[in-house]
């Protein structure tokens, strides 16, 4: 232990090298129902030749590393299965380049999603990037690493589908580039017209590969935004909704919302429709769209568009969402987690049906926020429940029904979001061999050691 | 139990503490200094609840984690939750228990008591309290104004020197006041947000008393730290009174035209205090200063007012120090921000940001770029006698 201090202490300022129960404590869990295990070391290395010499120790050493960013997946993803060196990447948190012409801008691996939407604000404001629902210390990378969503996702998929060059550090040490970044000074392509490699990278959590830099595409900031409620309380209704005023082609984001309380939430669904404009012809005639497409349901009585004062509206157009967040203090207990499969959308109303059934039968608090994926082709559903951390048996009870539902949402055609390791088990059980070989291989080829976030995705 | 107890797992460590609103850089002092998710407020938080709950022992270095927060309530600003106010409380309840149990590290344990012991935290005998006075009138009955100037006024030369100027802007505006010189206490605001309960209790109840005694009603401070513990803390104990910080008092005698005050030609940035600020809301009254002389353009940094980022000094960091060191210590992060402004002149409103700015100045290696001046000296240099 002391000479892997000492090697980690030539590498990195040993003011941002920690063994101190305090910071292993911390590091060691997330604020979901994982169980905690902690990092033997806590480090926050400043370049990617730092993170190369770590990379390097550890294999020598043949000890774990695991790369963290904000630590919000709540899934437990980036606590240290199996110890060794936690990575907190954000110190590397600068934004190296924004190419306007080519609209992209390239980040380091710790760059938060806050500072990036703050940075082209003040000096880019034409430009935006699809901010998560997540609070802003999520960061860029570490977001598309989970194939994260954002406020683009219905326009242009994954936050990991608008990556458009890497840097990483492999398993055993050497920086490599990915996509046109590899032949090119320009970072405007991940793979096309070349093999596509970044999705070597994305969806591992971490398995394979630290990316150090990471290019994302920027698509036009409108001048004007505007938001549209539409209320039904038919769920049956709700996946036809949702794929109509996708299929307009003219909304920014479609989010449907579904909670029993305040009693007016309970048994209604709130969908959410966001739309952009440079004039306020553009927003009326988009607003014009969204009407017209949903009339049928106004003349059937089914449901109807409901009038929102400013107010109202800012909440819910906040980004990244401060309302999100308050979800887990809803049982006055600091914790919610939720089970997100990314499913087919026809299967909104079974889904909201188990979501409210496994509150009852394990007596928590539920909500739901279904989003719009790339036009309509899928949506995430998220299983959200709240425990209160200092009640153990409201834990339990709330990892039982996620557990459920990770299970319910697996028989019904979906696949787990950002999955524990528990629910990756469920998926490794349910894949087809051929594809769990698949990944097998690709990770012993690119991590002979077996030291990047050990514990997950480990086919047996 | 104390009520921090009963709700501090309520914490979600969702980061929101570690912003401004913007979201433009880290605004919370020592998460910015030290970068650890443990320094933020979210991490004290966990880790407090963490030593309640006994899965974690006490220890230097966890007293050191809850000791390094300045208390600035940028997080209490930023959270997004309910309990959003009471998090600074909950901080000082934590070392309020360790207090209580003796735990707590070698510079508190030397900050409480060179309070207990001298009055002040700076180790000065309390005989020299009002030396730095030089006939400054004693505050009689009568007078419109007790001016209550604090350890950092009576003791430290950058301190002195704000006191020294307020004196002769106070004089010059003709306004009725007195000082207590060496009958005056400490204010007890840095000794209660370290957690030493008892002892501010009798610093309050001495200072109220002399108060009281004196038959006071209305009190200038120099301090921000002062007027925010004598308006939140002292209110309730047994003697009411008015308290004002100095430039809410000297904007109303630029406004009313009790100064008169000459041109001058300078760029002026100016640093919000967490206890005149966040605590108490005063933000336009030094501003208004600053504008109300002619020639002074004032230019503000990115983070201002309610997003201002603290200088490190609060919770008796200006002596215990615990931020310093490093380009990432908040005060030198202040000063390149200043820098950038392109102001001749950092302007601030508080003893303890005084002491912490002009260290750090020197650190950045800018004595020649930018000056830090306080604002009653400001003032006093363009009084037209």
């Amino acid at each position: 232990m002391a000479d892997i201090y000492e090697a980690l202490v030539k590498i990195v300022d040993k003011d941002y090298i920690s063994t101190s129960k305090e910071e292993r404590y911390l590091y060691g869990r997330d604020p979901g129902l994982m169980p905690p295990h902690e990092p033997d070391y806590v480090v926050m290395p400043a370049k990617v030749e730092e993170v190369q010499e770590i990379v390097r120790l550890a294999n020598r050493e043949k000890i774990p590393i695991v790369p963290k960013g904000g630590g919000l997946s709540l899934t437990g993803l980036v606590i240290p299965q199996k110890g060794g060196i936690l990575l907190d990447m954000k110190r590397m948190g600068k934004i190296i380049e924004v190419n306007e012409k080519g609209s992209y801008v390239i980040v380091e691996g710790g760059t938060t999603h806050g500072a990036l939407k703050s940075y082209l604000q003040k000096h880019y404001p034409h430009l935006r990037h699809s901010i998560p629902d997540s609070p802003p210390i999520a960061t860029v990378v570490a977001n598309a690493v989970i194939h994260g969503q954002g406020r683009l996702t219905q326009q242009h998929g994954f936050n990991s589908d608008m990556v458009c060059g890497l840097e990483v550090v492999l398993p055993t040490g050497e920086v490599c580039k990915i996509g046109s970044c590899a032949v090119s000074q320009y970072w405007f392509s991940k793979g096309p017209p070349m093999p596509d490699m970044s999705s070597l990278f994305f969806g591992w959590f971490g398995t394979t590969g630290i990316i150090t830099r990471m290019a994302l595409k920027l698509y036009p900031c409108k001048k004007l935004r505007d938001v549209m409620l539409f209320l039904t309380d038919k769920a049956d209704l709700v996946p036809d909704i949702i794929l109509k005023l996708g299929r307009t082609e003219m909304m920014e984001d479609v989010v449907v919302s579904a909670q029993p309380i305040p009693l007016r939430f309970k048994g209604n669904f709130y969908i959410l429709a966001f739309i952009t404009g440079d004039t306020e012809e553009e927003i009326e005639f988009k607003k014009k769209m969204a009407w017209n497409t949903l009339w049928e349901y106004f003349e059937s009585k089914d449901g109807g568009f409901v009038s929102l004062v400013s107010e109202m509206k800012a909440p819910m157009m906040s980004m990244p969402s401060k309302e999100t967040t308050k979800f887990a203090d809803v049982s006055k207990g600091g914790g919610f987690e939720y089970s997100g499969p990314i499913a087919p959308i026809e299967k909104y109303p079974v889904f909201v049906k188990k979501l409210a059934d496994l509150a009852e039968k394990y007596n928590l608090f539920y909500a739901s926020s279904a989003r719009l994926i790339d036009g309509g082709h899928c949506m995430m559903f998220s299983f959200s429940y709240t425990f209160n951390r200092a009640e153990p048996d409201s834990m339990v009870r709330a990892k039982k029904a996620l557990d459920e539902a990770a299970e319910f949402a697996l028989e019904n055609g979906g696949v787990m979001w950002k999955p524990n390791i528990d629910e990756q088990k469920m998926m490794m059980a349910r894949m087809d061999p051929n594809t769990l070989n698949l990944m097998k291989k690709i990770k012993q080829l690119l991590d002979p050691n077996g030291i990047m976030n050990p514990g997950n995705w480990e086919v047996s | 139990m104390k009520k921090y107890q009963a709700q501090i797992h309520r914490c979600f460590r969702c980061g929101y503490c570690k912003f401004p609103t913007d979201y433009s850089a880290f605004n919370c002092p020592s998460y910015n200094r030290f970068r650890f998710d443990t320094y933020s407020t979210g991490g004290r938080l966990w880790l407090t609840y963490a030593w309640l709950k006994g899965e974690l022992p006490w220890s230097e270095h966890l007293a050191e984690v809850l000791y390094t927060c300045t208390t600035c309530k940028n997080c209490t600003e930023q959270c997004p939750m309910k309990f959003a106010p009471d998090i600074v409380d909950w901080i000082i309840g934590a070392r309020s228990d360790m207090v209580e149990q003796g735990k707590i590290p070698a510079r508190i344990k030397r900050f409480l008591e060179s309070v207990y012991s001298y009055g002040n935290p700076l180790k000065i005998p309390r005989t020299e309290r009002g030396a730095w006075a030089n006939g400054t009138k004693k505050y009689s009955q009568g007078d419109e104004y007790l001016f209550y100037v604090g350890c950092l006024g009576s003791f430290d030369e950058n301190g002195q020197k704000m006191a020294k100027s307020l004196v002769e802007v106070l004089k010059a505006a003709g306004v009725s006041f007195g000082i207590l010189g060496n009958d005056e206490e400490c204010c007890g605001n840095e000794v209660h947000a370290l957690g030493e309960t008892e002892l501010f209790q009798t610093l309050a109840g001495k200072n109220i008393e002399k108060f009281k005694q004196l038959g006071v009603k209305k009190v200038i401070t120099l301090s921000p730290h002062a007027y925010n513990v004598m308006k939140n803390q002292y209110q309730g104990m047994g003697y009411s009174f008015d308290v004002y910080h100095y430039t809410q008092v000297v904007s109303g005698l630029i406004k009313n035209k009790k100064l008169k005050t000459k041109d001058s030609e300078f760029k002026v940035t100016y640093h919000d205090p967490c206890y005149l600020g966040r605590y108490n809301k005063v933000y336009d009254a030094p501003r208004n200063i600053l504008q109300g002389i002619k020639g002074i353009k004032l230019v503000e940094m990115d983070r201002n007012r309610v997003d201002a980022f603290c200088c490190g000094g609060g919770s008796g960091n200006f002596v215990t120090d615990y931020l310093a060191g490093g380009e990432d210590s908040p005060a030198r992060v202040r000063i390149r921000e200043a820098e950038q402004t392109g102001a001749d002149v950092l302007a601030v409103a508080c003893p303890g940001c005084m002491v912490m700015f002009k260290d750090a100045v020197k650190a950045e290696d800018v004595e020649g770029k930018i000056s830090v001046l306080d604002i009653a000296t400001i003032v006093k240099e363009s009084i037209v006698a």
